[in-house]
């Protein structure tokens, strides 16, 4: 039982932590950090926050953030990275994970991720279109392993979609600050010029480093890229180490050619979202044990967001079924794997974020 | 002997209860669907006006050696002291803020200003007094193992020190509730073991130190010449705080028509009867935006029972309904003016310090409790 909130998130500085743990002693059972934040909110590390500083339109669906991270954030990312962020909406906090588009080398401390307003996604829409400079938003420490080998090898393949480019310009703004790049083929496909995040800073990057040739997909007038026709736009892509990013039909394609070709190795991949077209589950009561909660939910929220929306605090990373950060134990009951369709029955241990209710069950939170 | 047939008592058919569940049911949904922005903005303007006054208070106790220094910093703490436990805390603990996704305004996460330890006070509180609400023999808080606060308990020599004993437990009330939950006499009729128990009894110890400490040692200590003071100032706040506490909490089911129940009663309950026994058992007492604040909502404790884990801020709105459907089904609404509540609780804590028989009442048809026997009494 913890009679204080964690101090173990550092503020940075070791004198800082030891006022903060001398202070403890006094604002017990709160932290100095619950009183400080109150005069400025990101004078605290009990839970990582940041200031939106600018919200910077790329294309007209998509913004990027640039926040100033609070107190506790630790300012070692690698490019490639994702990151939580909450954002308040309606008087509830809201979590979604982004690539940081952002370089982790560079000294004014600040991060951004960059947003592409879904069709039907309600928060990437506020992200976008929602939310003023100087808005204070949760975060969630960086996390993945969508990342360079550290040093890159001599030849990249960037093999990306739409908002999939978002963890590869860390990467290039990464590598282009330490020097020459290596020999890199950025294949990026969008609908139309308009569309392509970033696209001034890739031509600038391609006309000053040799090694960086873009070659663009534009599908509104050239069609979907067949991956079966990639050795057109990029020959030698069996000789490279290929990072992909994107819509989950262009990786599923990228994974069986890569897997055909006997190179799966060769592969990185970053899924986005998760295609949740499983045979759903059919729905049920879900009750979380400890907290003594229960909701009836359909068969195709995940019980993440069951949790959530019962005010439970689910642990959460990745919210895509790759993290494992979300796993809790199923106590009774079973559930469906929204991905595979896999069923998982009682005592085993289930990915909230990509599973739903089948039929009734209960939670070990 | 207390109640054991709920639908006799309030005179209501089985179709009447499950008809008043679902209306209640349905009180519930409206809030739940209605939570929102302003509501989010409430309790953090509480939380903020709270440890300002908290802060100005330990700021101002700099100079408690200045009496009126000593006495505005001491006002300014036990108000602090009471909207931490009262508004914030026992609120915050019940999870009526969970729906915000907050981890700093959570069940799950809040640690309140006082001797009990949290975890101990959610199993005691929220777990066994709100499911058990005055079932004699199964709802501890019926007399927090101390007191004869209902002729269903049989008479004994130690019960003529109970205004005593109150005084006592009322003065150091934040003490009495975090051993509450330590539950000796479970331990010994072998219902909870010993390891268990020795293991909250020294969470329970680690959570008294941490608050001793700050209260009693550093601040005192940190004021430099004003030592005294400012522990006086201290120990003057914290027991402002359990006073209050107590009156506010004993109003809720000791004053006269918060009835008790039996275990019969509650064994056969249906989640309609659930509601019903929480409003029967149950005592509000009137109070304007200052005193229903001050007492962290709990001047609606029929509301609180029936829903524990909806915000304390919408308890207004929600009695005006309950109110409306208890006149409808005429069922008792207890309420009244908050002193003469306080007094019934003192009165019934005195009177019943005495051997039943000196008493004139019989537990079927007393002021503090009754059963259903009560109307073929009073008829014949």
């Amino acid at each position: 039982m913890a009679l204080l909130p964690p101090l173990a998130r550092s503020v940075g500085s070791p004198v800082g932590n030891l006022l903060r743990r001398a202070g403890a002693r006094l604002t017990s059972p709160l932290l100095p950090d619950d009183y400080l934040h109150l005069l400025n909110p990101l004078w605290s590390a009990r839970e990582l926050r940041g200031k939106v500083v600018e919200v910077r339109r790329e294309t007209e669906l998509a913004a990027t953030l640039v926040i100033k991270p609070g107190w506790g954030w630790a300012s070692t990312y690698q490019a490639g990275q994702y990151i939580g962020i909450g954002t308040e909406v309606g008087g509830r906090w809201h979590w979604r994970s982004y690539s940081l588009t952002s370089t982790p080398v560079k000294s004014d401390g600040l991060i951004s991720i960059t947003v592409k307003a879904m069709p039907e996604g309600f928060l990437s829409g506020h992200l976008v279109n929602g939310l003023a400079p100087g808005t204070i938003v949760r975060l969630a420490a960086p996390q993945g392993n969508f990342v360079l080998p550290e040093p890159p090898p001599a030849q990249i393949l960037f093999l990306t979609a739409g908002s999939g480019i978002t963890p590869i310009i860390s990467m290039l703004r990464t590598l282009d600050r330490r020097g020459p790049l290596p020999d890199i083929d950025l294949v990026h496909s969008a609908p139309t010029s308009a569309d392509v995040l970033f696209r001034e800073e890739l031509h600038a990057l391609s006309a000053k480093h040799d090694g960086l040739k873009v070659h663009e997909q534009l599908t509104d007038a050239m069609g979907l890229l067949l991956l079966k026709d990639l050795g057109n736009v990029c020959p030698d892509w069996a000789n490279r180490q290929t990072w992909a990013c994107g819509p989950p039909a262009l990786l599923d394609a990228a994974e069986a050619l890569w897997a055909g070709a006997g190179l799966s190795d060769q592969l990185h991949l970053e899924r986005f979202s998760v295609a949740l077209a499983g045979a759903g589950g059919q729905g049920g009561t879900v009750t979380f044990a400890k907290t003594g909660r229960s909701v009836t939910v359909d068969g195709a929220t995940t019980l993440l967001q069951a949790g959530e929306n019962a005010g439970v605090q689910m642990p959460f990373g990745c919210r895509m079924g790759i993290c494992q950060s979300c796993v809790l134990p199923l106590l009774e009951g079973s559930t469906r794997d929204l991905r595979s369709g896999t069923e998982h029955t009682e005592g085993s241990r289930v990915q909230t974020c990509i599973s739903a209710a089948a039929g009734d069950c209960v939670l070990d939170i | 002997m207390a109640i054991s047939d709920i639908k006799a008592y309030a005179h209501l058919t089985p179709e009447d209860v499950e008809a008043l569940g679902k209306e209640l049911d349905a009180i519930r949904r409206t809030i739940e669907e209605s939570r929102g922005p302003a509501d989010a903005a409430y309790i953090r303007k509480v939380i903020k006006l709270q440890r300002g006054l908290s802060a100005a208070g330990r700021v101002t106790l700099f100079a408690s050696l200045f009496p009126p220094a000593w006495i505005a910093g001491t006002t300014l703490l036990s108000l602090a002291k009471i909207i931490e436990n009262m508004e914030i805390g026992h609120n915050v603990i019940h999870g009526q803020w969970d729906w915000m996704n907050d981890p700093e305004i959570h069940s799950s996460t809040w640690e309140w200003d006082i001797a009990c330890a949290s975890s101990h006070w959610k199993h005691s509180h929220n777990f066994i007094h709100h499911t058990y609400t005055n079932i004699v023999g199964k709802d501890r808080d019926v007399g927090y193992g101390l007191l004869r606060v209902t002729r269903d308990y049989k008479w004994q020599p130690k019960n003529l020190a109970q205004p005593l004993i109150y005084a006592l437990l009322a003065s150091l009330f934040e003490y009495g509730i975090a051993f509450h939950d330590i539950d000796v006499s479970a331990v010994k009729k072998g219902r909870k073991t010993k390891e268990t128990a020795t293991l909250q009894l020294k969470e329970m110890g680690r959570k008294i130190r941490r608050q001793v400490v700050k209260d009693y040692v550093l601040f005192p200590a940190l004021t430099g010449p004003a030592f005294v003071g400012t522990l006086t100032a201290n120990a003057t706040a914290n027991v402002v705080r359990n006073l209050w506490a107590n009156a506010v909490i004993f109003c809720g089911h000791f004053p006269d028509g918060a009835e008790k129940f039996t275990l019969a009663e509650y064994e056969s309950e249906t989640p309609a009867e659930w509601y019903l026994r929480q409003m029967l058992g149950s005592a509000n007492f009137n109070g304007g935006k200052l005193l229903t604040f001050l007492t962290g909502n709990l001047n609606y404790q029929i509301e609180h029972h029936l829903f524990p884990d909806l915000p304390s801020n919408r308890y207004a709105d929600i009695a005006v309904q309950v109110r409306e459907i208890c006149e409808r089904y005429g069922i008792p609404y207890t309420t009244g003016n908050f002193a003469v509540q306080y007094a019934k609780t003192l009165r019934t804590i005195v009177k019943l310090s005495l051997p039943d028989k000196y008493l004139t009442a019989t537990s079927d048809d007393a002021p503090e409790t009754a059963s259903e026997k009560k109307w073929q009494l009073r008829a014949a």
